[in-house]
């Protein structure tokens, strides 16, 4: 129990993954479907730099950083798209989204 | 290396339990506010990991310009701010079945091949001066370059594309 393991950043980010899946299958309000989503990019960041720290190597710490990026640029979108759905249907309950349902 | 240790556990613990009342608290406000708790603590496990940098980045564009984002996104989709009668749908019982298995397949895997794999004691990716920046900086406008310009210009685009959808008048 000295040294750093990698499976505990490992292990750490599996969970916070497995709860953000959780979230998303189980929510309904789409605002917070999108936060789900986030937990899930930043269990892939701290996935991303233990294996940087593990072998020494800065591509981790790039791709994190790609990755904060487009997690930005995607709540931007997303979050549009919410609105314009709560202007047309005054709702952002997912369950009464249902006009793809056959 | 002990309290690195007793760090890492106490931040991971407040992670964890701040996840679990993203995703189960009722108040879509308190969600919001723990999220923030998660992101946190995201940055501080990157000190852990010697990414200064990105720790840095992390508090600047999640905890600043996301959490604002999704505090204006919560504000004007009116979700009945306060507590609310069910935030969770019928079948939440499948989430739970399939997190459950989920991470009992990742645990299974990720223990059964790194087992006791420890982390360098330095984690300083190539330093200069005691920090990685200049390092980051160097991937970044060298090898990097082609990804970080599409990154710029998925930006771009992804920036009008959000006005174009929310503006009002069309």
């Amino acid at each position: 129990m000295d040294d750093l393991l990698i499976n505990q950043f490992l292990l750490l980010g599996a969970i916070l993954f497995c709860i953000g899946v959780y979230g998303v299958i189980a929510r309904k309000n789409t605002v917070l479907v999108l936060m789900s989503i986030e937990l899930i990019l930043n269990a892939v960041n701290i996935n991303l730099l233990a294996f940087g720290a593990m072998n020494n190597d800065i591509t981790g710490a790039v791709f994190a950083l790609f990755i904060i990026a487009v997690a930005a640029a995607e709540v931007g979108v997303g979050l549009a798209m919410v609105l314009i759905i709560y202007r047309n249907r005054a709702s952002v309950d997912l369950d009464e989204i249902d006009s793809m349902r056959g | 290396m002990v309290a690195q240790n007793i760090f890492f556990y106490v931040i991971a613990a407040v992670m964890v339990a701040a996840a679990l009342v993203v995703v189960t608290n009722r108040n879509v406000v308190r969600s919001a506010l723990a999220l923030i708790v998660v992101f946190a603590g995201v940055a501080a496990q990157f000190i852990i990991l010697a990414a200064e940098f990105v720790a840095v980045t992390q508090v600047l564009v999640y905890i600043g310009a996301i959490m604002v984002l999704m505090l204006f996104g919560i504000m004007l989709t009116r979700s009945r701010i306060g507590r609310d009668g069910d935030m969770t749908n019928d079948h939440w019982w499948v989430g739970v079945v399939t997190a459950v298995l989920l991470v009992g397949i990742m645990g299974y895997a990720l223990i059964d091949y790194f087992g006791d794999d420890a982390l360098p004691v330095d984690r300083q990716a190539a330093t200069v001066d005691g920090s990685n920046t200049s390092t980051v900086s160097d991937a970044i406008f060298g090898q990097y370059l082609i990804p970080f310009e599409v990154i710029s210009v998925l930006l771009l685009a992804a920036l009008v594309g959000a006005i174009v959808i929310a503006r009002k008048d069309r």
